[in-house]
């Protein structure tokens, strides 16, 4: 035998933990939702919003403020100018908002300025991004889109699939289309429609008695929602690439929520005896040293990128390595919870749902 | 039903050869070599922020290109009215959509509307008007149908004619391709200076020849009054220091002539050593020119491009033979630029650089040489715990965990993807699923062992029941992976298609390929052996 880092044993009362790991979930994403509500929504990058980024790299060390003195002159409106990567790569990023600006007159402009006021010192422009309010306003619609549909199949998938109820997964779907349709036709923006897709979700999820699709949803939702929360925290922008973070940390958690949802199917099957926070519980041990080892490997090369991929990877693995700790931590201690919640308030049956499982699986 | 432990090697075989076949010559140079000739010509193509280039996305004013055609329209009514002996007067384009005009002699209605109908049958008349004097005031638009093809023909001529420079500047492998609502996509690959690539493809490069107006007095003209014929225009001039001033001029309204005759623009150089670039037109142009300046001897003829005046010389005798030459004092580039944009064609309507992203190429090496190591960091990082973690099965655990990776790149390679950023970290986050399909059936092996069970039964129950789990986790990430790929663009892209293969691959290494390692150890291993797991 190898090593163990989880004795097999353990027996850890999990549930028992849930109301504490509420709180912190909530004080978290109240949190994540001050800061949010206090900055006036998510920060957008230039993806979304418009704008250009001009990232500067120097063959000497230069001071922020003496780079910022320097292209005061230049005709950049909403210019912010900061450090890139560590103090030896003497990297700058320029930020303009002006969306209707030629991407071409300001190269210029913040070549010409740089020449002039910080003579003698070597530079080169290592990367422009520019994108036009109208692109911008396209590529948000469009990352609206991917995350409304990536929840809409996985619920589809979850209730269908892991459930075997392939009827309430199509009525949701058909709901949900439905509803995403009217909404639509009011003309409600993409923002509002993601988040009536998801209140449409739960509350389908909910009437249909799909437990499981509901915890693993609700789950991923927390892990969004709180990821979404502290780039707000650490001033950090919304871009392109975050979003596919997002979809991947989706993935992730849902991932991790299905194998523990795995184990406990297959504890009420087996185990008729046990209760269900019992079966909850064992089945949460009986996997706990899976999620905190492909956890760990997963967090161990995720820091590595953090640490070493370099600036323009920097935010995509800060938003996985948050996204996967706390998707780790959903799995845990927010979606089982809310299984055994929800067959006590809404009276669903898990054994009946399992012997259903145990009977398509005879034939 | 369970496969002979020899086929199932056999397969696994196939698949490691299959991988090195296409990861091989993607990973390594082998041109020229004997392998090189007998492998797949397969290459990982780098995306633009890890070789560095150019991704712009231009929209093309569609507006004003619909205007264009209809100005058009009023030339060619007038003159082909003409022809009949009717007469039409100050067409006009209103609203970039709609074109009005006066027909002179209102009994002439029907002689009139017979010929548009029979001659410009993609034209409707939207209303008329009675005014005094019996004119009739007309105001036509183009039909639906005809106003579609023209919109389509002027997005195919922006991307002809923007292809065509490209290739004149010379870049290496450029991409070009159509999108939704008049957009264009152009992606250059290398590229060293984006700042002219830039002014070239935006260029509109409509050249104009118009009479200068020299009556005009320009302070008057300046403080906006201008005799009805003529217009306010800007002249650029290059001072010998190398900055360019503008000097207001007035120049005649009416176009003589555009560059549309054009068969080939040249730069060449005077006695002073000033670059000029020399034009020549085609049989119809010639004949054009030859009658212009010929009737316009001894006045100044202003070359406007763009809107821009670059010269105005003066008209010394009629000129025959096709051949003209546009002086502005330019730099030998500035010229060299002009020839090209003035060879490969004007736009059909101007265009605009709606989204641009350039990486320099050191950027892009440092990126790829930092995402790689900490690929290779986090990876050797997982090798290491592994080993420690599991011993033996660590070992096999390792074993497909290369296999994985190796298939990843061949798939990149076969399919003739694009490596990006976002794609690295997709390989890396790959790494980490495949170790997870790994660790679930071993630690339900473990698991099993601990019940008791014989190591044969324990691998067997172990496979089994963790590959429910590892489907089900899997593709739920495939479906992100999926909506990543139709919703993404460019990088995001990347990372979908990446993050797909590995799951794909996984699949096949730690479920199939792990196996057999497994099963061979059982068969081969002394009665008694325990697992070292």
């Amino acid at each position: 035998m190898g090593l163990q880092i989880i004795r097999p044993d353990t027996r850890i009362n999990f549930l028992k933990m849930r109301y504490g790991a509420f709180l912190v979930s909530g004080l978290l994403i109240l949190a994540g939702l001050l800061s949010l509500v206090v900055k006036g929504g998510p920060q957008m990058g230039i993806d979304f919003s418009g704008g250009m980024i001009i990232q500067i790299k120097f063959d000497q060390q230069v001071e922020l403020s003496r780079v910022q003195q320097a292209l005061q002159g230049a005709d950049l409106p909403g210019l912010g100018v900061q450090r890139f990567g560590t103090a030896q790569d003497n990297e700058f990023l320029v930020r303009t908002s002006a969306s209707d600006l030629v991407s071409d007159a300001a190269r210029r402009d913040v070549q010409a300025n740089l020449d002039q006021n910080l003579a003698g010192i070597g530079f080169e422009i290592q990367r422009l991004e520019m994108v036009g309010p109208r692109v911008g306003a396209d590529l948000r619609a469009q990352a609206m889109e991917a995350l409304f549909y990536a929840i809409l199949l996985i619920a589809i998938y979850i209730s269908g699939r892991f459930e075997q109820r392939w009827f309430p997964a199509v009525v949701m779907a058909a709901g949900l289309t439905g509803g995403i349709a009217a909404l639509r036709w009011l003309g409600l923006p993409m923002e509002l429609l993601v988040v009536a897709a998801l209140l449409i979700t739960i509350g389908l999820c909910w009437k249909l008695k799909l437990s499981y699709a509901l915890g693993a949803v609700v789950a991923l939702v927390h892990d969004v929602f709180i990821t979404l929360g502290m780039f707000s925290l650490l001033n950090k922008d919304l871009d392109l690439a975050i979003i596919a973070a997002f979809l991947t940390i989706i993935g992730y958690s849902l991932n991790d929520t299905i194998i523990v949802y795995d184990r406990i199917r297959e504890n009420i099957r087996d185990k008729v005896d046990m209760t269900l926070p019992k079966v909850i519980n064992l089945s949460i041990n009986q996997t706990l040293s899976r999620t905190i080892l492909t956890s760990g490997t997963t967090l161990m090369v995720v820091l590595c990128l953090v640490l070493l991929g370099g600036g323009v990877i920097h935010d995509f693995a800060l938003a996985l390595l948050i996204g996967i700790g706390v998707g780790t931590f959903s799995s845990i201690f927010i979606a089982s919870p809310i299984l055994l919640g929800l067959s006590k308030i809404a009276d669903v049956d898990l054994e009946a749902e399992a012997g259903r499982e145990a009977d398509t699986v005879a034939v | 039903m369970k496969m002979s432990l020899r086929i199932r090697i056999a397969l696994a075989l196939i698949g490691l050869l299959l991988g090195g076949l296409y990861a091989l010559p993607a990973l390594t140079n082998l041109q020229g070599t004997f392998l090189g000739k007998v492998l797949p010509e397969s290459e990982i193509r780098l995306g633009l922020d890890l070789r560095g280039g150019m991704h712009l996305t231009l929209g093309v004013d569609i507006p004003r290109g619909v205007a264009n055609t209809m100005a058009q329209f009023g030339q060619d009514i007038r003159s082909e009215a003409q022809d009949d002996g009717i007469f039409i007067l100050r067409p006009q384009v209103v609203n970039d959509t709609k074109l009005e005009f006066t027909l002179a002699r209102g009994d002439q209605q029907d002689q009139f509307e017979r010929m548009l109908r029979n001659r410009f049958d993609n034209l409707q008349i939207l209303s008329k008007q009675t005014q005094e004097a019996g004119q009739i005031r007309y105001a036509v638009s183009m039909t639906q149908q005809y106003r579609a093809h023209v919109e389509d023909l002027l997005v195919e001529q922006a991307i002809k004619t923007i292809r065509n420079r490209i290739d004149q500047f010379g870049v290496a492998e450029p991409d070009i391709r159509r999108q939704a609502e008049g957009r264009i996509q152009v992606q250059l690959p290398g590229l060293q200076d984006p700042e002219r690539a830039v002014a070239i493809i935006g260029q509109t490069a409509h050249l104009e020849f118009k009479l200068v107006d020299d009556q005009a007095d320009i302070d008057r003209a300046l403080r906006g009054i201008l005799p009805p014929d003529a217009e306010l225009a800007s002249m650029h001039t290059r001072n010998p220091d190398g900055s360019v001033s503008q000097t207001p001029i007035v120049i005649k309204r009416d176009t003589l002539m555009t560059g549309e005759f054009i068969t080939d623009a040249r730069v060449s150089f005077d006695q002073f050593n000033q670059a000029y670039v020399g034009l020549n037109f085609n049989a119809r142009g010639s004949r054009l020119f030859e009658r212009i300046t010929g009737e316009n001897t001894g006045r100044r003829l202003a070359i406007v491009l763009d809107g821009n005046v670059h010269s105005a010389p003066v008209i010394q005798e009629r000129i025959a033979g096709g051949r003209a030459s546009i002086t502005g004092r330019f730099t030998t580039e500035e010229a060299t630029d002009l020839a090209l944009v003035l060879r490969a064609g004007a736009l059909p309507a101007p265009v605009h650089i709606m989204e641009e992203r350039t990486v320099g190429p050191s950027l892009g090496r440092e990126s790829i040489e930092r995402g790689l190591q900490a690929a290779l960091i986090g990876g050797a990082l997982i090798l290491v715990f592994m080993l420690v973690y599991y011993s033996m099965s660590g070992i096999v655990a390792n074993a497909v965990l290369c296999l994985n990776i190796l298939l990843v790149m061949a798939g990149l390679a076969a399919f003739g993807a694009t490596l990006t950023l976002p794609g690295i970290a997709g390989i890396i986050l790959t790494i980490g699923i495949a170790v997870d399909a790994n660790v679930l059936i071993f630690e339900r092996i473990r698991e099993e062992i601990r019940r008791g069970l014989t190591p044969a039964i324990a691998i067997d129950e172990g496979y089994s029941r963790a590959l429910k789990a590892i489907v089900d986790a899997n593709i739920t990430t495939i479906i992100a992976a999926i909506v990543l790929y139709q919703f993404g663009t460019g990088p995001i892209r990347g990372f979908a298609v990446t993050l797909t293969l590995g799951i794909l691959a996984s699949m096949f290494t730690a479920i199939f390929v792990s196996r057999i390692f497994f099963d061979f150890w059982l068969k081969w291993r002394k009665p008694g052996t325990p697992l070292s797991i």
